[in-house]
């Protein structure tokens, strides 16, 4: 995994009619046909799809990230809720493979958050006024963010500074760009201790190989 | 003794470690399921990395997500979407690899994952239970601490039978008094995410307590369990009783007799204490519940079949009115109309929420000696090869194929739409499935999620209502 300690560029805020969008939903995201792949590359053609795709198939000009201004943004700001849904990792691989490496959303749905982590994308969670403000900045797309994981915060174009919170495992693991399966086979003794302890607890569950 | 909840006993006897500092824990996974669609990537990853599978017994393999569900005797041949036949391929070169259990399409024990893991008997109270599939809360009908992964994490368990993870908060829904004739519990989860949201329980686990829920049947509990991850909770636990252990009796995978005493002393310890502690508590009046259905393209955008459909200026927050709006103009309704009596093209009584016998039961008897109203387009597809058997030798098929229904194979089919089976846009559906998100079920569709009864009544009726 790639780590992330410290992003700057450009943002782009998923607005509708003014407003950050809640509930982005992973099958929004980034929808089923594009699942069928045994990749975890190439997945940005169809990263949000049907916001990006007008009826005819042609790119929705409105759409932000079909703006040249914002499709090489590295930062998304979104609404409440974000990345609620299915499971899929691709969600998260779209969104890297686009470039994207760092959500700021009020809130994110569980299973996506842990997806991001585990593919060196930093979610941070800030309140949703703080989320509204820093869309606002987002300005035409040349408006400058900083996103630092190691101090926690962000800095808005304004200047304005906006701490946030992480757990600290999760933090350490990003900033490291952790193997976290070669990290748990390091402590393989824990995990056949464990398997021998369920064997004498639970015979019943006993399957031979 | 400090009083516990059933999560925190469950979590606690699978602790591997944990780190004191962080809050990061290891903890141990007894069951691995896994499916054609989350997996190829993991395993690639193992092989980059020059890893094996720690516990290939743990794991079980069916292909269900992309799979046809008709003509599935030719096999793969069958399939003629060429990347959905790479990843069938891919899963079954892998399991072979590895040496897992592995039902195939086609297979009598071939099915939705969350369908094949009970009726194997591999669920059981207590275990740990991961897939890269979010709808693994199923499982915890059966007081197992079950939930969805991402495919990282799926890799993370083959190779590791670990997983890490933070502890959650503890909810209680507890559901007072008993449900009325003809509401299910598909209404009753449909009737707790419209109250609390899709967010409504993300960071917890659910414990569904109460009466109303001790009379659910096993199938009913896992409906219900089913839809927590739609609630924004990844599990729902129930615990164990008389009905989970009438149901796991016999099952193939199920403790044998001598084994099955020392289980039985294990689950019956599986309770949340009296006064264990909670981090909030859902009170809901099983009486109030009524028939449910969604209106929109959230399932918290659900209301009772009696009500109507809501207006933007209904709700003051104004990222609430353009969500509203959005889902109105999607879903092509009027705000404010009664949603009983809107016409439906297509009806799908499928999916690992509701096609087990129970459901398909339900539906028959409801469908039986009725004909599918006339511009409709109905299918059954059972949860697995073993429900499809059950069904047709209770005669249920051809119930459902006099009035006019498809009656299909097994797998996940029209509930996400990764094999042939999707909406046309803005074809409306009645679906016992899961998920009314845009396009969930084919670009444009419009779905309105219900329970069998109601599926069946739409079918016929072809309607709402």
């Amino acid at each position: 995994m790639k780590a992330f300690r410290q992003l700057t560029g450009t943002a782009a805020p998923l607005r509708e009619k003014g407003q950050l969008m809640a509930n982005i939903d992973t099958d929004m995201i980034i929808p089923k046909q594009f699942l069928k792949t045994v990749e975890r590359t190439g997945l940005s053609k169809g990263l949000f799809h049907e916001l990006k795709t007008l009826p005819d198939g042609s790119p929705d000009p409105d759409f932000v990230l079909n703006q040249p201004a914002f499709e090489k943004s590295g930062i998304l700001i979104a609404g409440d809720n974000f990345g609620c849904g299915s499971s899929r990792e691709h969600a998260p691989w779209a969104l890297l493979d686009q470039g994207i490496s760092c959500v700021i959303a009020p809130s994110f749905a569980d299973i996506f958050y842990n997806n991001c982590l585990k593919n060196g994308i930093l979610p941070v969670v800030l309140p949703a006024e703080v989320c509204d403000a820093l869309a606002d900045q987002a300005g035409g797309g040349n408006h400058v963010f900083t996103v630092d994981l190691e101090a926690q915060v962000v800095t808005a174009p304004d200047g304005g500074v906006h701490p946030f919170e992480i757990g600290s495992g999760a933090r350490q693991n990003l900033l490291e760009g952790l193997d976290e399966i070669g990290a748990t086979l390091r402590a393989s003794d824990q995990i056949e201790e464990f398997e021998a302890r369920r064997r004498l607890a639970m015979p019943w569950l006993a399957r031979e190989a | 003794m400090t009083a516990k909840t059933l999560y925190d006993k469950i979590w606690e006897s699978h602790l591997v470690g944990e780190d004191a500092e962080t809050g990061e824990a290891l903890i141990y996974i007894d069951l691995h399921l896994i499916h054609e669609v989350t997996t190829p990537q993991a395993f690639a990853g193992l092989r980059q990395a020059g890893r094996s599978v720690r516990r290939p017994e743990l794991t079980l393999a069916v292909a269900d997500h992309n799979t046809p569900t008709e003509n599935q005797a030719a096999g793969l041949r069958g399939v003629h979407d060429p990347q959905a036949r790479t990843q069938l391929e891919t899963l079954a070169r892998n399991v072979a690899e590895h040496g897992i259990e592995f039902f195939p399409m086609g297979h009598a024990n071939n099915g939705i994952v969350h369908v094949v893991g009970p009726e194997q008997g591999r669920t059981q109270p207590g275990l740990t239970i991961v897939c890269g599939d979010s709808h693994t809360s199923t499982h915890g009908a059966f007081g197992a601490l079950a939930h969805g992964i991402g495919t990282s994490e799926v890799e993370h368990v083959l190779a590791t039978q670990t997983l890490r993870a933070r502890k959650m908060k503890n909810m209680a829904v507890d559901v007072h008094g008993e449900l009325a004739d003809g509401v299910t519990a598909k209404d009753l989860a449909l009737h707790l995410i419209a109250r609390i949201g899709t967010a409504g329980g993300t960071g917890h686990v659910i414990e569904y307590r109460g009466e109303a829920i001790r009379a659910l049947s096993m199938e009913a509990r896992m409906t219900l369990c089913n839809l927590s991850i739609e609630a924004g909770a990844r599990a729902g636990l129930i615990a164990p009783d008389e009905t989970t252990f009438e149901y796991m009796a016999g099952r193939p995978m199920a403790p044998k007799a001598g084994a099955w005493e020392t289980a039985m002393a294990y689950w019956q310890t599986l309770h949340s204490d009296a006064d264990a502690p909670w981090d909030e508590v859902i009170n809901i009046d099983a009486a109030e519940v009524e028939p449910t259905v969604t209106w929109g393209t959230s399932p918290e955008q659900a209301i009772a079949l009696s009500g109507r459909v809501p207006r933007p200026e209904d709700y003051p927050e104004p990222s609430k009115q353009n969500a509203v709006a959005r889902a109105l103009d999607y879903m092509g309704l009027e705000g404010g109309a009664p949603i009983a009596g809107t016409p439906v093209q297509r009806v799908f009584i499928g999916s690992c929420t509701n096609s087990r016998i129970e459901d398909l039961r339900a539906a028959a008897d409801i469908v039986r000696g009725r004909q599918v109203a006339e511009g409709v387009r109905a299918m059954v597809v059972p949860g697995s090869g073993l429900v499809r058997a059950q069904a047709e030798a209770e005669g249920l098929d051809v119930i459902f194929r006099e009035a006019g229904f498809e009656w299909r194979q097994p797998g996940c089919s029209m509930c996400l739409g990764m094999n042939p089976d999707i909406l046309a846009p803005g074809e409306r559906c009645a679906s016992t499935s899961n998920r009314n998100f845009e396009g969930r079920q084919g670009r444009g569709g419009r779905t309105h999620l219900m329970s069998p009864q109601l599926a069946a009544r739409a079918a016929v009726n072809g309607v709402i209502g």
